[in-house]
């Protein structure tokens, strides 16, 4: 049988400083721009692919 | 992966000392630096000349795309070798500093970046350019990757010799994006880059023998003796000069190519000579730093020269395409 719950942990975990908090900020952006350039890219491109042919469908 | 065995020498994050795993550290600098700019910028360069010596039409946005998702695929391979090989730079003095001996970088961070862009560039090539392409450039990042890193570099002096067949391919990625086949064109310019490794790694080689051996990494220098690397050197010359020559003498090219490959491959020849005839010791140093040095220029003007030509329509025969494959 688990033992009886106890009180939550006192100690804080692992508390970034300011400076892992910024590099982890520029990080998450750089992300962010290169997932929205690649959208960007792959709509440009499967236009390209498609050329006139993007309209061409039944209405 | 050896990263935990000789962790002596590595900084605290790699050794395993450490209980949990620590939060990043690593800026967005580095992970530009996993990819091997410089490296990159080579790959793309060679790229773009087996892209543009192709016959017929490419888009132009097509074309930027694969040579987006073959930087990419580069800087993939330059990531899972910087992975791998963090035990070795750690104790040279030219990667120490690499973001992940350094400890600013997780083995585990480096490995995940560098599988990711691997996966995400070939299947954006095979799925928006062809798949031949996208073929070659897995096999290339795994060839570098695998048999190269992995394998070869410490294994054998001949490591930058097959190795060196990675290197090579960008072209024929480029010339296999915009046919969706493989010419001759794109195996000269593969055979070009493929000779031209040895010496110029070699002569680097000469420069950091203690280093390597110091890694414990067979280079030639190290297992063979200089006398041999440097006879080794030149005979690798002599094969790329006329190799160099081949676009030209083919009628892939146009007389000023000719001519810039023909005084090129000669002084290629007669420095990789002077470096054989230098005196044993450090004196040899400036003869090694100077092939070195020029070979890095000999590669980049016998490219730039075939795009020049490409794009002023020079070519003395036009576009001859012979597709072996295509």
């Amino acid at each position: 049988m688990s033992p009886p719950m106890t009180e939550p942990p006192t100690e804080p975990g692992i508390v970034l400083t300011e400076e892992q908090k910024r590099r982890r900020r520029a990080r998450s952006l750089a992300i962010a721009l290169s997932l929205g350039a690649l959208v960007l890219l792959v709509y440009i491109v499967t236009v390209v692919k498609l050329g006139p042919g993007v309209l061409n469908r039944p209405l | 992966m050896s990263l935990a065995s000789e962790s002596t020498d590595l900084a605290p994050a790699l050794s395993g000392d450490l209980p949990y795993a620590e939060p990043s550290m690593a800026g967005v600098g580095d992970y530009l630096a996993l990819m091997k700019p410089r490296v990159m910028s080579l790959v793309v360069f060679t790229a773009l000349v087996g892209l543009m010596v192709a016959p017929g039409h490419f888009h132009p946005v097509l074309a930027f795309f694969a040579l987006l998702c073959i930087a990419v695929g580069a800087g993939a391979a330059g990531a899972l070798n910087m992975w791998y090989d963090a035990d070795i730079d750690a104790v040279m003095s030219r990667t120490a500093a690499r973001p992940v001996p350094a400890g600013r970088v997780q083995p585990g961070e480096a490995l995940a970046f560098g599988m990711t862009l691997a996966v995400g560039s070939v299947v954006f090539l095979g799925l928006m350019v062809n798949w031949l392409a996208a073929g070659l450039l897995a096999f290339t990042i795994a060839f570098y990757a695998v048999i190269y890193t992995m394998w070869l570099k410490r294994w054998t002096p001949q490591n930058i010799v097959i190795g060196g067949a990675a290197g090579a391919f960008p072209p024929m990625i480029g010339f296999a994006a915009a046919t969706g086949g493989i010419g001759l064109e794109s195996i000269l310019l593969f055979l070009i880059i493929f000779f031209w490794t040895p010496p110029h790694f070699w002569a680097l080689g000469l420069l950091r023998a203690d280093e390597y051996a110091r890694a414990g990494v067979p280079m030639l220098p190290v297992v063979a003796g200089v006398a041999e690397t440097r006879r080794q050197i030149l005979i690798y010359s002599l094969v790329l000069a006329p190799v160099g020559m081949s676009p030209w003498l083919l009628g892939y090219a146009g007389l000023a190519y000719g001519i810039v490959a023909i005084v090129g491959g000669a002084l290629m020849v007669a420095l990789a000579w002077q470096l054989l005839r230098a005196p044993a010791g450090a004196a040899a140093d400036p003869a090694a730093k100077r092939l070195f040095t020029y070979s890095i220029l000999y590669l980049f003007v016998l490219f730039a020269v075939l795009l020049i030509e490409q794009v002023l329509g020079l070519r003395q025969f036009g576009a001859i395409s012979i597709g072996v494959f295509s």
